[in-house]
């Protein structure tokens, strides 16, 4: 005998498909509508040619683009340096925040000041103090490059924000599962690295990639110690023309650098979920 | 009340139009620049606009509106002939980006050391020049670059310069030193650089680096300066795209020009800067 769906269960999937119809419908409409709205608005205010021609002028995009484009090298470049030793950074400091024995409470100190003054400190600042400062000192054996103590900045300012997400997540640990490991007989240490600080990670991933996004922004703000980046080159365009494209084309470049890693984050958060909702968690 | 301002102009502009046409002479485009009258963003008065902070020697002590430092001087000037006495001048603080940016401006006219280049004035609208300005390369006893000579001296320096000035052309387009240069937001951060040793010259227009190498610096040094053709590069005034107010501003900077206004200002502020040699 094969399957039959009742009257009723037809009934209520055809009265589901009507209403999931309407609502693709209206949603069309509505973005139409919101479209032609918007571009009206834009499209006829009175400065719109000018606008137009300032910020969206193909001519200044390609000229422009070479030059933006070799600052983007260097954007690269520093964020993946920083990315690097912030994570190590951060990681150590959340670790030396997290423990627990008495012998380490000077070191449990010096990571809380640590982080307390670098989250608060706007890297602006951080960036022309150590920037203009260390070089001040005229110690010739410390490095005096624009890009290596911008670098040391974003490295310094960025590390206290991961270690504050690790903390999180390893505070997001419930402590049973400390426990537990202990009476299976592993060691303290064993314990957080075979039993915490996989749970830990797991849990703030999402967190810690929007840092690192944010990072990868940032990593332009090196440019006010002299540092040629992307943002910087597009100013150059910029003030040689009186033309914003070149700005543009900066913020298009920057917007592809990050799109991937967001999606990666994207794609890696909805794996958990589903292994997640596999395992019962849910 | 805005229509009526709308016509006023078309008709002040159909006027000095009309002028031009009959004599053929930019001279009585200026009968249509009533004193004291012009279509300004505030009836009777005259709003000029310039940097925050404004540095010496265009400015004295980041107060435009004491009438000294050269462009200060400059702008109170401008304003005299075309009948606004000090008493009408109103500051507006203007950054570089909002000056250059397109659409409406806060200010009838701005005054920044900004240099007029033909690819710009497709943006905004350039008064006739008020000073002519030459680049020199300033840096200190102590750096390698100390006892250059010539431009070939200086290819295996590093140099600096601020964004958004042609200082940085200078460096890409004259000196062309191998390294990539330095690009700073402001002059200071740019001098701190030169301090440190982080770069090795700095280059900037020939008073600031007269300034910058007398006052900021201890053991400030100017190398030469680059003699561009007399009148290649100019400092103008900037005023929106279209303004109605560029002919009579021009007219009014062209006047002082031709009654040795200009002249006079520049040697009581920025002094003799004819000591640095030329760079070749």
């Amino acid at each position: 005998m094969s399957y039959k769906p009742s009257a009723l269960r037809l009934q209520r999937e055809a009265a589901r498909r009507r209403v999931s119809r309407h609502s693709t419908l209206v949603a069309l409409i509505s973005t139409l509508a919101i479209g032609a709205v918007l571009s009206i608005v834009v499209s006829g205010a009175p400065g719109f040619k000018l606008v137009r021609e300032s910020f969206f002028n193909a001519h200044y995009a390609r000229t422009a683009f070479p030059n933006v484009l070799s600052g983007l090298w260097l954007n690269l470049r520093v964020m993946i340096l920083a990315e690097i030793f912030v994570l190590i950074f951060g990681l150590l400091i959340a670790l030396a925040r997290t423990s627990k024995s008495a012998i380490l409470y000077p070191l449990r100190l010096l990571a809380t000041i640590y982080t307390d003054i670098f989250r608060g400190l706007p890297l602006l600042l951080v960036l022309l103090l150590v920037g203009l400062g260390i070089p001040g000192l005229q110690l010739s054996w410390l490095p005096n490059s624009a890009v290596v103590l911008g670098t040391i900045s974003l490295i310094l300012t960025y590390s206290a924000y991961v270690a504050e997400v690790i903390r999180a997540g390893i505070e997001a640990v419930n402590p049973a599962q400390r426990m537990a490991g202990r009476a299976l007989g592993l060691t303290q240490t064993q314990t957080q690295r075979v039993v915490i600080l996989p749970q830990a990670l797991r849990k703030v991933t999402p967190p810690l990639l929007n840092d690192l996004v944010s990072l990868q922004k940032d990593s332009g703000l090196i440019s006010v110690l002299g540092a040629i980046d992307a943002i910087r080159a597009a100013g150059i365009e910029t003030a040689q023309s009186f033309n914003f494209t070149p700005y543009l084309v900066a913020g298009a470049l920057f917007v592809a650098l990050t799109i991937p890693l967001t999606r990666f984050t994207d794609w890696l958060t909805r794996k958990q979920d589903r292994a997640r909702v596999q395992q019962g968690q849910w | 009340m805005k229509k009526k301002y709308g016509i006023a102009v078309v008709v002040a502009a159909l006027l000095g139009s009309l002028s031009v046409a009959v004599t053929g002479t930019a001279a009585n485009a200026a009968s249509s620049c009533k004193a004291g009258g012009l279509p300004t963003l505030a009836t009777g008065t005259i709003t000029i606009g310039t940097d925050d902070p404004a540095y010496s020697p265009w400015f004295d002590n980041n107060k435009p509106a004491d009438g000294k430092g050269f462009e200060s001087a400059i702008a109170y000037a401008v304003a005299k002939q075309l009948g606004y006495p000090a008493s009408k001048v109103k500051w507006v603080k203007a950054a570089f980006n909002t000056v250059i940016q397109p659409g409406k401006k806060a200010f009838d006219f701005d005054i920044n050391e900004v240099s007029i280049t033909p690819e710009r004035a497709k943006a905004v609208d350039f008064s006739s020049g008020y000073y002519d300005v030459a680049q020199a390369l300033v840096t200190t006893t102590k750096s390698k670059i100390a006892k250059a000579k010539s431009i070939a001296d200086l290819t295996n320096s590093k140099l600096g310069a601020a964004v958004g000035t042609t200082s940085y052309l200078t460096i890409t387009n004259i000196i062309k030193p191998k390294a990539k240069p330095s690009v700073f937001d402001t002059n200071d951060i740019a001098t701190q650089s030169l301090i440190n040793g982080q770069i090795d010259g700095l280059v900037l227009d020939l008073p600031t680096a007269f300034y910058v190498s007398a006052a900021a610096l201890k053991n400030g040094l100017i190398i030469g300066q680059f003699a561009p053709k007399a009148g290649s590069e100019q400092f103008g005034l900037v005023l929106g795209k279209g303004s109605a107010l560029t002919s009579c501003i021009s007219t009014a900077v062209d006047a002082l020009r031709a009654n040795g206004t200009l002249k006079r200002l520049a040697a009581t502020w920025l002094g003799n800067t004819a000591g640095a040699p030329v760079l070749k």
